[in-house]
């Protein structure tokens, strides 16, 4: 069962393999990086043991160090047993569901949409439509302690939902393709923020010439449970319940199925008597509040003040661990936490190195586990395996709308 | 050019697609190959065309052995393959379309020379009676039209056998009826042809020699003459009724009342001009006629699908302003004309197929929860009652053969308590095996009281289940027979008149938006 798996390339296997694959091609990056090894091949001929042990040194320490970061130091294990901190062990676990936390949010809110036919390309502008709500109830609004975390946090999806909302009215009403939509309304909301951050009546920071917000009120903040900031919070619970919410929604709902009968063929769904545009509305408006979440989860957790950088590259990521998760929701959990890692260690290795193999790095590993899996057919032909059909990386490979 | 296929064979894995096959087509002779979906007929004409290699076997031309491993040296050996697919591109010109791939050049650089396909084109249709405009837009060109671009594809390549793989399957009545024609002036010429079919009145009307196939085996040469029984029971592996025996219908009260219905299509034009009828619980109306006569927009503005203005009501209960989920749910079964299109979801399982229009009714939801135990169960049920040959409900119906998706959509539809039921094309594409199945359903939903409408442009369909005929022409309903009406006299009535009838041949002459213009049939102006 499982050698049929791999020799005929089930979806799982070929996403390890991408995966797989990227580190090899990292690697061989890696080694361009480092002098010590360039100047060991350069005298290959004459010592062609050293090129390859100090090739293996470099690759492995570069690795290893990303591994340490961004999962588990082993040198926290051993001081944990002569009297040091137990909780240490688990900081670079923790920093890694913190970075996890909104790329799982946003790459749900592209997940759904995809299951319903629709290609969300626009969590950006539904991220920013959150932080800017989730901002302001957190400044601008006293509330009682916990009950003002869950408002702020609602706030957030009601305001990445009203952007969703709209781009699936717009879509149902009209017709217009939600790609060009999304993609417009994501300068439309950047540029809200920027005069929203540059007014003080409205969110800048009294005093300020930077667009810069004022701190949301402590009792708003989203507490942490692995320790301070960067360490992950209640943020990573409300991703993991989210993707638990899609999975349920998805694959044992009446709405769900609604949604994927119309992504899958809105003209059965049609005959079906599925209302094809309201779905529209309903799923935008969902995968609008969960980019919405995502922004909740930062401005409230991890840096709480919104800027105008703030949005990052939430949105883009978030189309990424979708396609990387297969627009599964538990699939999406799984590439969300993988790229937080690749941030985390990513950082960290740049630390250990002193800059000698960049962070950057994690950016050609992240784009080289995407390339192979958009190609089935490259890694079936690196690792010679059967083609078979259906393997579903069909759908990922050619993008929306057929 | 004598083309014979030896103790072909074929094997995917376990599967014995072609058994040893022989298969003799002598210069000029059409060869009819019969044989049920999945009995292997195109896996041997892809073997033909170089598509797949065989395991065993060889293919002689004119008596000397050739290896043909590709497409390229299935043309260079003269053998022509029309699929069911085509391989045109719409926005070419019909010379343009025949010339991709050998291209007629003149002087320095290879400049196009359209003169010379222009005439090309002209001549061999000229010499087959093909009547194609070489300067037409493909993509504007109806199917049957299509389809001899191919051909004429293939004659430009010097094909001496062409291969017509299910050639009828997309063509109306009457396109069949001038594609037929064309067989005859090629074989007249002296080209052979491999008639690929399931369909037993074609195979009868136009072969020379018929050979028929069953899981992989040639287990039959029959002339054209064998009854349609005999051919069925080889084809099937066991006897197979052709037409349905029935109870004489016993009607009720009127349960479907449809006034003054008039749709338009998609470009705003009436394609359903105020057709008026009743259906009788325990009723099949069969609606006849020549395929886009309004007859799929009829269908879908019953169903809401479409907008319409006049009247719907079934059981009194006035429905023109229901959406299409209210007039599921008020009791309307519909078996779409596109099952592939509109009737289920390739990618889904059996079981979600099963439910996909009740998916949210008990007891299948309960709230918005799913009730995925009772769904698989009722699938399972389904399954076994309507016998669907798939390995598990959990399959992909997209995975299984035309005649086992026709079921997964019968037993859906008719597993309900339904007051009507709307069946469009209910058989197209599927085999006699399954014909008899579904036929055999659709008179049982009526013997229980149910008013049932049968759209078919097939007469066999029509005569076989009808208790009443309306003849849908134009958009409107030319008139209502008794089913003993005689097959010449509802073919006229599905031409528009008699009149309309023999100027068809004139018709057929000009470019179809001249046709179209011509003076159009007068209401109840029959042939009787």
């Amino acid at each position: 069962m499982i050698i049929e798996a791999v020799t005929q390339g089930s979806s799982t296997v070929m996403t390890i393999l991408s995966i797989f694959l990227a580190l090899v091609v990292g690697g061989i990056l890696i080694l361009f990086t480092d002098p010590i090894v360039t100047k060991a091949w350069s005298s290959f001929f004459s010592d062609p043991g050293n090129a390859l042990a100090q090739s293996w040194d470099s690759v492995s320490f570069a690795y290893s160090q990303m591994f340490e970061g961004a999962i588990l130091n082993p040198s926290t294990v051993s001081a944990a047993f002569h009297g040091g901190s137990i909780a240490a062990i688990f900081y670079p676990l923790s920093a890694t569901c913190a970075q996890a936390t909104p790329l799982i949010l946003t790459g749900l809110s592209v997940a759904i949409a995809f299951r319903a036919g629709l290609f969300n390309i626009g969590a950006a502008g539904q991220w920013v439509g959150g932080a800017i709500v989730a901002t302001w109830l957190g400044f601008g609004v006293s509330l009682p302690i916990v009950i003002h975390v869950i408002v702020c946090v609602i706030g957030g999806f009601v305001g990445g939902a009203a952007i969703g909302w709209f781009v699936g009215l717009l879509k149902a009403k009209t017709g217009a393709h939600e790609v060009i939509v999304t993609i417009m309304l994501n300068y439309v909301m950047y540029d809200l923020l920027s005069y929203l951050l540059s007014h003080p009546a409205m969110l800048q920071q009294p005093h300020q010439t930077n667009q810069i917000a004022p701190f949301i009120a402590n009792d708003a903040n989203l507490p942490h449970v692995g320790g301070p900031a960067p360490q992950a919070g209640v943020g990573f619970l409300i991703a993991v319940a989210a993707a638990a919410a899609c999975a349920w929604l998805l694959s044992r709902s009446t709405t769900g199925f609604q949604f994927r009968t119309v992504g899958a063929s809105p003209s059965a769904a049609r005959s079906a008597g599925i209302n094809v545009e309201k779905s529209w509305i309903w799923v935008m408006l969902l995968a609008g509040g969960l980019a919405g979440l995502s922004a909740a989860t930062v401005v409230q957790g991890t840096n709480t003040q919104l800027t105008f950088n703030s949005y990052g590259t939430y949105g883009p990521d978030g189309i990424t661990v979708a396609l990387l998760g297969r627009a599964k929701p538990w699939g999406t959990v799984l590439a969300g936490l993988l790229f937080g890692a690749l941030h985390v260690g990513g950082t960290y290795v740049a630390g250990a190195t002193l800059n000698q193999v960049p962070d950057d790095i994690v950016q050609v590993l992240e784009g080289l586990i995407v390339l192979f899996v958009a190609a089935p057919a490259l890694i079936r032909a690196v690792f010679r395996l059967r083609a078979t059909s259906g393997t579903g990386m069909e759908a990922a490979a050619k993008g929306w709308n057929g | 050019m004598k083309l014979e296929l030896r103790e072909i064979t074929k094997r995917f894995g376990s599967l014995v697609a072609n058994d040893h096959i022989d298969l003799v087509v002598q210069p000029g002779e059409i060869r009819a190959l019969l044989g049920e979906n999945g009995a292997g007929k195109t896996t041997l004409m892809n073997v033909l065309y170089g598509l797949i290699q065989p395991d065993e076997g060889e293919i002689l031309i004119d008596n000397e052995p050739v290896h043909i491993r590709s497409p390229k040296d299935a043309i260079r050996a003269g053998i022509g393959m029309v699929h069911q697919h085509f391989m045109l591109v719409p926005v070419f010109t019909v010379a343009e379309n025949v010339t991709l791939g050998v291209e007629r050049t003149r002087g320095f650089g290879g400049l196009l020379d359209r003169k010379r396909t222009r005439s090309d084109v002209l001549e061999l249709s000229e010499q087959f009676g093909l009547q194609v405009n070489p300067d037409a837009l493909v993509g504007e060109l109806p199917v049957g039209i299509q389809q001899r671009v191919e051909i004429i594809k293939a004659l430009l390549r010097d094909a001496n056998t062409l291969v017509l793989d299910e050639p009828t399957a997309v063509l109306t009545p009457g396109e069949t009826e001038d594609l037929f024609r064309i067989m005859r002036s090629l074989r007249e010429g002296g080209r052979s042809i491999v008639f690929i079919s399931h369909k037993l009145k074609e195979v009868q009307a136009i072969a020379d020699n018929i050979t028929i196939i069953r899981r992989g085996q040639v287990v039959g040469e029959r002339p054209p003459s064998t009854t349609g029984a005999e051919l069925a029971a080889l084809m099937v592996g066991r006897a197979v009724q052709l037409r349905v025996s029935k109870e004489p219908a016993k009607p009720a009260g009127v349960r479907l009342t449809v006034h003054n219905l008039t749709v338009a299509d998609e470009r705003g034009e009436p394609a359903v001009r105020g057709v008026s009828f009743e259906v009788r619980g325990g009723e099949i109306l069969g609606i006849a006629g020549v395929q886009g006569n309004g007859q799929t927009e009829l269908c879908e503005a019953l169903l809401g699908l479409r907008p319409s203005s006049g009247t719907v009501s079934l059981d009194g209960n006035d429905l023109s302003a229901a959406t299409t989920r209210d007039r599921l749910r008020a009791g309307i079964g519909y078996v779409p004309e596109d099952r592939q299109e509109d009737g289920l979801v390739g990618a889904f399982s059996v079981a979600d197929n099963m439910v996909l229009d009740v998916y949210d009714r008990p007891p299948y939801a309960s709230g918005i929860a799913l009730n995925l135990d009772q769904i698989k169960t009722a699938a399972t049920e389904l399954v076994s009652e309507y016998d669907v040959r798939t390995s598990s409900v959990q399959t992909p119906v997209g995975t299984l053969s035309g005649g086992n998706q026709q079921k997964v959509i019968v037993a859906r539809e008719l597993s309900r308590d339904n007051k009507m039921l709307l069946a469009s094309q209910p058989t197209r594409g599927l085999d006699v095996g399954s014909i008899e199945f579904v036929h055999k359903q659709i008179v049982a939903q009526r013997d229980r009281g149910v008013a049932v409408v049968i759209v078919s442009s097939e007469l066999d369909e029509i005569y076989a289940l009808s208790d009443r005929i309306a003849v849908m022409y134009e958009g409107r309903i030319v008139g209502f027979r008794e089913p003993d009406i005689s097959e010449a006299d509802l073919g006229l009535l599905m031409a528009g008149s008699s009149a309309e009838a023999e100027s068809r041949s004139v018709q057929d002459a000009l470019p179809p938006d001249q046709a179209l213009e011509l003076p159009g049939a007068v209401e109840g102006d029959d042939a009787e």
